[in-house]
């Protein structure tokens, strides 16, 4: 107003009005206390008293958007398409950014090679781009140093060792990607250096084997959907083989029943410990380990018995074990082109017997295929031979760690600090990075671009999904700055993909256009040929000859396997794969040595005993059955020391344990003793009991049973249901009714369920010791019962849940009704009201609901009472939770949700797009991550949808149902291929 | 002067007069404690401080503390409620349904008994509040008005259980301090100093003793009594419930209400008993609480445990007799089982050693009825530890069976307990009169060994 111009038309107006109000009291004036201000007073009062009475925290650094980016739109989730790749494992995926942030991994539709489930490490690994122990930036001897002087002198010093013509070696994993091949190849040029791939757990055996026989070294793509007859001499494909998540996914194709034409295959798994394939097997035959080479001479006696190659040398077996193998051999021979033999033994001998009998059984070019080979398991052993004679003045090493993998780590060490150049691009630190001088840090995967060619022809991309969280340079980059190359890395990429796989296609003419496409669909796939590798029987005599010399010797076996989640221990040690227990032990955090029952009787061995075995710092013993009497199995990839939190360093290294032979590492090795210590040590068990106790809980029935009656095993179901009676009204489901169906006969216990779940909900680790303590959080477990006798048992597995019961006995005992029923017949939790009395707990039948016992998140309001031993509620790791799922305080019960926050996101996008919602396109986390597709959920109202015709399924069965508690989780029955 | 059968037993031994009533019960009132009192004051304090201090650090750092885990939700806590809640059951039923039956024996020890049960079921309510793993939030149970429109889940035998405890707390309350007013009116009266005076006047709303006031109290105790009554049956049963209503094996009982009551009583009795024989010698009460009265106490003690016993076997027989497995493995785990040891000790306890009260002998004897008090209420802790522990560790799917073992931290709380009961106890010794004076003094007419003259047969005693 004061800017306005007046106006005045009368000299009244002229004057300045003045103030009408009555002259201010003395009282007024005077008082500081007015009602003013006393108001003032008591709202602030009350505010604050209401502030800190509410026990809640502040919003912090909530820092609104100046100018909106356009792909990011708070709250809502993007997805990028990327690949996994890492200890030897491929995984295509769809990556889910939520705010900047990649927070969990989703199998990528379009991809050929994993179109429908992941594994558990892939799902874990969003995690790893987040660990608090990653290098910050570069540095030298220690301390922190820039990129350019590190770059200049490191450069420096490779050219003036190219010029003298030294040795510089650069050791990496096996890298599958083309563009990384090609730089470096560059490297290798320019710098007259040598690069080698090492692999902790290599597979240089198959492909010397295959070089014998098929005049190849690849390694040929395996179809066991394809396959009527499996059999398995100690390979865990489903597990830790070679490529488990395409595997899982073959396999449970021919366990679905509800195929046009079932045809249930026939799985022999012969093995001495009890793996995750051996436990899925309808027929597992115990051997010991050291047998494996006779075993498989003696199939190849049997099998090509009219072939001129045998050398049939008495083999001598048990009976049982004979019988058992003779019908092997049976079903092979009725099953030829369509069976499937492969064992997991890195030594060529036994690869050219398996070769031998593949090719004798016609598999080659039907089950085995050569064409579309696998690119992974490159690793040899030949730098370990360079790194200790070649006197290399310069070592470069890229995301390997011998000094902790290798049994010669102390050669290593040596010859790592001779050389006088020593730089290690990982991310994170490791016994290995420790020793070099020079650490410029790798970025995480999530952070970086790269490609991937896992099969022949099946081209793949990764791309950042995040801003870089530290000062960290991706190793190609740290390459192309080396090499003098001024183009990014992604330019790189790119360039390499317009000239070499853009001509292998015809869709798009644009380049730019092709390029986008494949950032959308993530893999490209190019035409392939089949080739048909010829066959030299030349090399079988001599592996027959050497597979049946082998001497077994005195004492005791030790067998290294990989535990499906920890693999062979590289990277970062995921809390949450350190917290899923084992599939077949159910023991998490830390390894154990696995014992056969009679040998625990005769030495009096109880679980948690610490025993010795040969020159092994002591390591607590497992007693598992079925274990072979012989052997011991021992898993690798625990007890790494470097660059992890102290509390995660868990378990015994059982690397030094390993043979190299003629450059062939074997996991086995024989003649050592075993003995008591004394001490104990508490196991992670998570399942104290084995047995079902006769209870109808996992309901089986053979193959043969059922085709005569698909209701065979479940006959219990029709007899409850006829005795089922409540006084109470039914609840009413006017909309949807969700429901889930597990298909027991599909599962194989991989656990990516289990993790994808953990992902999905924010579920707290919690450590070795509150696991043991049975705190353990998992809203979804595996539980694994053993049937039949200890030596050789049966084992059945059952992921369970909260079973969403519609008679829910969790319900009605709640004193503050915090866990009610929705009208979608959910069983929901409200945390919030939740005052944790835990009777829901006591009073669930099925002991899925979890208690937080402790502030295992950080969500208490009670401040210094935090129980975090992996250190997963810092700051770094909190930024991969999920948004959309609370995190739950000390004293609150939690437990399944079937995933609400999807149904929700679900049902307001059909709602928006004006549409019913269609079945299938909501899935659950742990239906979503299944690589068998053994979990199905959906919406039991709707007749047509997937889960109510299962629900149908004569097979279907609830656990628990004669207590009438109305589950809304069905599950099928196993049906065993018995012979 | 009413006729009194001569074979009764004298309720009072000696020569009382009603102002020797009066002094005697008094004296531990009047006169300063002694050393003892001060010793055991002391110990008590420091361990319910202790305890304290065991609760605060677990509201702080969570239940995780415990060793209850993911299949055993309640463990040494909810033992102890039902253990102290038992204990606290027999005040009141001594008070009021004895005194409905017109048991006169009850007058000697009523006053000490409801003590007991106060404390004791003030100790029972903190171990539900504390086992919450929210305890901030815990006032969510009670069904107050509020915005959010909501209300607690009535269906929940837990929420019948906040009401039926504080309802009987409350009444018991009521109930033990209607009885004390006139008492307090006598202890002011005898009071010398003046603010003492004061006080017990205060406490006593001015009591005046006139036959108005008395038919007040009279009419008023036995309308409390009335009410007290069907509580003192209805508080066990609603915790019962608690396990009754649920789906756990060993836990889906109809026998439970019964059987709950009377093990509370049992136990209750065996509870008083420890503290009467003790307290009888420490406050020279023996002419009040006579042999007699341990023997009739003892003659209930053998009732009850008989009907637990009973309630014991018909479980066994039950469990097998359903054919539902799950429930024949529950009750062969609890007798076989990794945790057999707790259930014999429990059937020694609580079936076999009370049968020796047969004896009449041994019912008199008042170090065996000591030493048998202390087991039953050994054997009744026992009891509740195997339905809470047992039946949960066990439950529906053996991939979830597990242990349990209680921490430090458990059985800190549990003895802290004790700590705030006897503390209670001592200061109630120092500050009320352990004996109802006025209710005592109402039966020595008839049953006081000076009023019975000489025609009764006197037994000697010889525990005096």
């Amino acid at each position: 107003m004061s800017e306005e111009k007046k106006y005045w038309h009368l000299l009244e107006e002229f004057e300045p009005v003045k103030d009408i109000r009555l002259p201010k009291g003395p009282e007024e004036v005077t008082s500081p206390v007015s009602r003013r201000n006393f108001l003032k007073a008591l709202g602030l009062g009350t505010a604050s008293a209401a502030l800190i009475a509410s026990c809640k925290r502040p919003v912090e650094k909530a820092i609104p958007y100046f100018i909106k980016p356009e792909e990011i739109a708070p709250g809502k989730a993007v997805y990028y398409a990327s690949s996994y790749f890492s200890q030897n494992e491929y995984c295509n995926v769809l990556v889910k950014v939520r705010d900047s942030r990649p927070i969990k991994l989703e199998p990528n539709p379009k991809s050929q090679v994993t179109p429908n489930g992941t594994s558990g490490k892939v799902q874990a690994s969003v995690m790893d781009v987040y660990n608090i122990n990653r290098y910050e930036h570069p540095l030298k001897d220690g301390e922190p140093v820039s990129w350019e002087d590190a770059d200049n002198e490191i450069k420096n010093q490779l050219r003036n060792l190219a010029n003298e013509g030294q040795t510089i070696l650069l050791i990496t994993p096996t890298l599958i990607s083309p563009s990384t091949k090609k730089l470096i190849a560059e490297f290798v040029s320019t710098f007259g250096a040598e690069w080698h791939q090492y692999d902790a757990v290599p597979m240089n055996g198959y492909r010397e084997a295959n070089l014998r026989v098929f005049g190849t070294d690849a390694i040929p793509e395996y179809h066991f959907d394809k396959a009527d007859c499996i059999v398995s001499v100690g390979c865990d494909f489903l597990g830790t083989w070679l490529s488990p998540i395409e595997f899982t996914r073959q396999y449970a194709h021919r366990r679905d029943l509800h195929r046009e034409n079932p045809n249930l295959n026939k799985h022999y798994q012969i093995e001495a410990g009890m793996s995750l394939t051996g436990s899925n097997a309808d027929d597992r035959i115990k051997v010991e380990r050291e047998d494996y080479g006779k075993i498989l001479a003696y199939l190849h006696n049997k099998i090509t018995l009219s072939s001129s190659t045998t050398a049939t040398t008495n083999i001598q077996f048990p009976q049982e074990t004979a019988n058992a193998l003779d019908n092997v051999a049976k079903t092979l021979l009725q099953n030829k082109g369509n069976s499937l033999l492969v064992c997991g033994d890195n030594n060529p001998d036994h690869q050219v017997l398996v070769n031998s009998i593949n090719q004798t059984l016609g598999n080659i070019g039907k089950t085995i295929r050569f064409g579309r080979n696998y690119n992974h398991y490159r690793g040899t052993e030949e730098w370990f031979e360079r790194l200790s004679n070649a006197n290399p003045r310069a070592v470069i090493l890229w995301d390997v760690n011998p000094i902790y993998n290798h049994p010669e780590s102390e050669k290593i060490k040596d010859a790592i600090e001779n050389a006088s150049l020593t730089v290690s691009l990982h991310s994170l630190p490791d016994e290995t990075a420790e020793l070099c001088r020079y650490v410029l840090p790798s970025t995480g995967y999530l952070e970086c671009w790269d490609d991937a060619e896992y099969k022949t022809g099946i081209y793949s991309v990764m791309q950042p999904t995040l801003h870089k969280l530290f000062d960290s340079r991706q190793a190609q980059e740290t390459l192309l700055t080396w090499l003098g190359n001024e183009n990014s890395w992604a330019d790189y990429i790119k360039n390499h993909w317009n000239t070499n796989y853009f001509p292998l296609q015809n869709q798009n003419t644009d380049q730019e256009r092709y390029w986008v496409e494949i950032l959308r669909n993530g893999e490209f796939v190019s035409d392939n040929t089949e080739t048909s590798p010829s066959f030299n029987s030349g090399e079988i005599g001599i592996a027959l000859n050497n597979s049946v010399s082998e001497n077994s010797g005195e004492g005791f076996t030790v067998e290294l396997v990989e535990n499906v989640n920890i693999g062979t221990g590289h990277g970062p040690l995921n809390p949450w794969l350190q917290e899923c227990p084992d599939p077949v032990t159910r023991i998490a955090w830390g390894n154990y040595a696995s014992i056969s029952p009679r040998l625990a009787r005769e030495m009096e061995i109880k679980n948690g005993d610490v025993v010795l075995i040969g020159d092994m710092p002591g390591i607590p013993a497992f007693v598992q059955p079925g274990q072979a009497d012989k052997t011991i199995s021992i898993a690798l990839g625990y007890g790494r020391r470097s660059g992890i939190p102290e509390d995660l360093v868990t378990g015994v290294n059982a690397f030094p344990l390993t043979k190299i032979k003629n450059g062939f590492r074997n996991y086995s090795s024989s003649g050592f003793n075993i003995k008591k210590t004394g001490e104990f040590e508490k196991l992670a068990l998570v399942q104290g009991h084995q047995s079902m106790e006769g209870r109808p809980i996992v309901r089986v029935a053979t193959y043969e049973e059922w085709k005569e009656n698909p209701a065979a095993g479940n006959e219990m179901h029709e007899k409850v249901k006829h005795h089922l009676h409540s006084l109470y009204e039914k609840h009413d489901y006017p909309g949807h009714k969700w429901g889930m169906a597990i298909d027991l006969n599909k599962c194989i216990g991989c656990s990516a369920c289990v993790l994808a779940c953990n992902t999905e909900n924010n579920i707290p680790v919690v450590g070795k010791k509150e696991v043991s303590r049975a705190h353990e959080m998992h809203w979804l477990r595996i539980d694994r019962y053993y049937t039949g006798n200890e030596e050789n048992p049966e084992v059945v597995r059952q992921p369970v849940m909260c079973q969403h019961c519609d008679n829910a006995p969790c319900e009605n005992v709640c004193p503050v009704a915090a866990t009610n029923h929705s009208d979608e017949g959910l069983n929901q939790m409200a945390y919030n009201r939740c005052i944790g009395t835990r009777y829901c707990n006591n009073n669930c039948p099925y002991k899925v609901r979890r208690f937080n016992w402790l502030d295992y998140t950080g969500a208490d309001a009670i401040p210094n009472n935090r129980y975090d031993p992996a250190n997963m509620t810092l700051d770094l790791p909190r930024m991969r939770h999920n948004p959309d799922v609370t995190v739950r305080a000390k004293g609150v019960i939690e437990k399944c949700s079937f995933c609400v926050q999807r149904i929700q996101k679900e049902k307001l996008d059909a709602k928006k797009e004006g549409r019913p919602m269609q079945d299938g396109k909501l899935k659950s986390a742990c239906q979503q991550a299944c690589p068998a597709d053994a979990i199905v959920f959906g919406d039991l109202n709707d007749p047509n949808s997937k889960v109510s015709k299962l629900m149908k399924d004569p097979r279907n069965y609830h656990l628990l149902e004669e207590l009438h508690t109305l589950p809304s989780v069905g599950y099928l029955t196993k049906i065993k291929n018995k012979s | 002067m009413m006729h009194v059968s001569p074979i009764r037993e004298p309720l009072i031994n000696g020569e009382k007069s009603y102002n020797d009533i009066t002094n005697d019960v008094m004296a531990p009132v009047k006169a300063k404690p002694g050393k003892l009192w001060y010793v055991g004051l002391t110990i008590s304090a420091l361990l319910a401080l202790a305890g304290v201090g065991a609760i605060i650090y677990t509201i702080w750092n969570g239940i995780g503390l415990w060793g209850v885990n993911r299949t055993i939700g309640w463990g040494w806590s909810i033992t102890n409620f039902v253990w102290w809640v038992g204990i606290g059951h027999v005040g009141t039923f001594i008070s009021a349904i004895l005194l409905l039956f017109r048991q006169k024996w009850r007058t000697s020890i009523n006053r000490a008994a409801e003590a007991m049960t106060l404390f004791a079921v003030m100790c029972a309510g903190l171990f539900p509040l504390i086992h919450m793993g929210r305890l901030p939030l815990g006032f969510f149970i009670f069904p107050y008005p509020n915005t959010r429109e909501l209300w607690p889940n009535f269906n929940s035998p837990l929420l019948w259980d906040v009401f039926a405890i504080t309802t009987y707390l409350l009444v018991s309350l009521l109930f033990w301090y209607m009885g004390l007013i006139p008492d307090l009116g006598t202890i002011r009266d005898k009071m010398k100093t003046a603010w003492k005076k004061k006080v017990y006047n205060f406490l006593s709303f001015g009591w005046k003793g006139s036959a108005r006031h008395w038919s007040r109290h009279e009419s008023m105790s036995l309308i409390l009594a009335g009410l007290a009554a069907p509580l003192v049956l209805s508080v066990h049963t609603i915790v019962s419930f608690d396990f009754a209503t649920s789906i756990i094996p060993g836990w889906h009982t109809t026998i439970f209400p019964p059987y709950f009551v009377s093990g509370a009583v049992f136990s209750g009795f065996a509870m008083v008993l420890t503290l009467m024989i003790v307290t009888r010698k420490a406050l020279n009460l023996e002419e009040y609480i006579t042999v007699g009265h341990v023997e009739s106490m003892n003659k209930v003690i053998i009732a009850t445990g008989s009907i637990v016993g009973i309630a014991y076997i018909t479980e066994l027989f039950m469990a097998w007799y359903s054919g539902v497995e799950y429930e024949r493995y529950a009750f062969v785990n609890r007798a076989l089982g990794p945790y057999a040891w707790a259930y014999w000790i429990m059937m020694t306890c609580n079936v076999i050693s009370p049968q020796l009260l047969w004896i009449r002998k041994l019912r008199r004897n008042l170090a065996f009825t000591f030493g048998l008090s202390i087991f039953i209420n050994i054997g009744m802790w026992f009891e509740r530890f195997v339905i809470v522990v047992t039946s949960l560790h066990r439950d529906y799917l053996p991939s979830s069976w597990a242990m349990y073992k209680p921490t430090w931290v458990e059985v800190l709380i549990y003895l802290g307990t004790f700590g705030i009961f006897f503390t209670f106890f001592f200061i109630f010794i120092r500050v009320f009169p352990v004996i109802a004076m006025a209710e005592v003094k109402s039966v020595a007419r008839s049953s006081a060994r000076k009023f019975l003259g000489k025609s009764v047969k006197q037994k000697p005693e010889k525990n005096h």
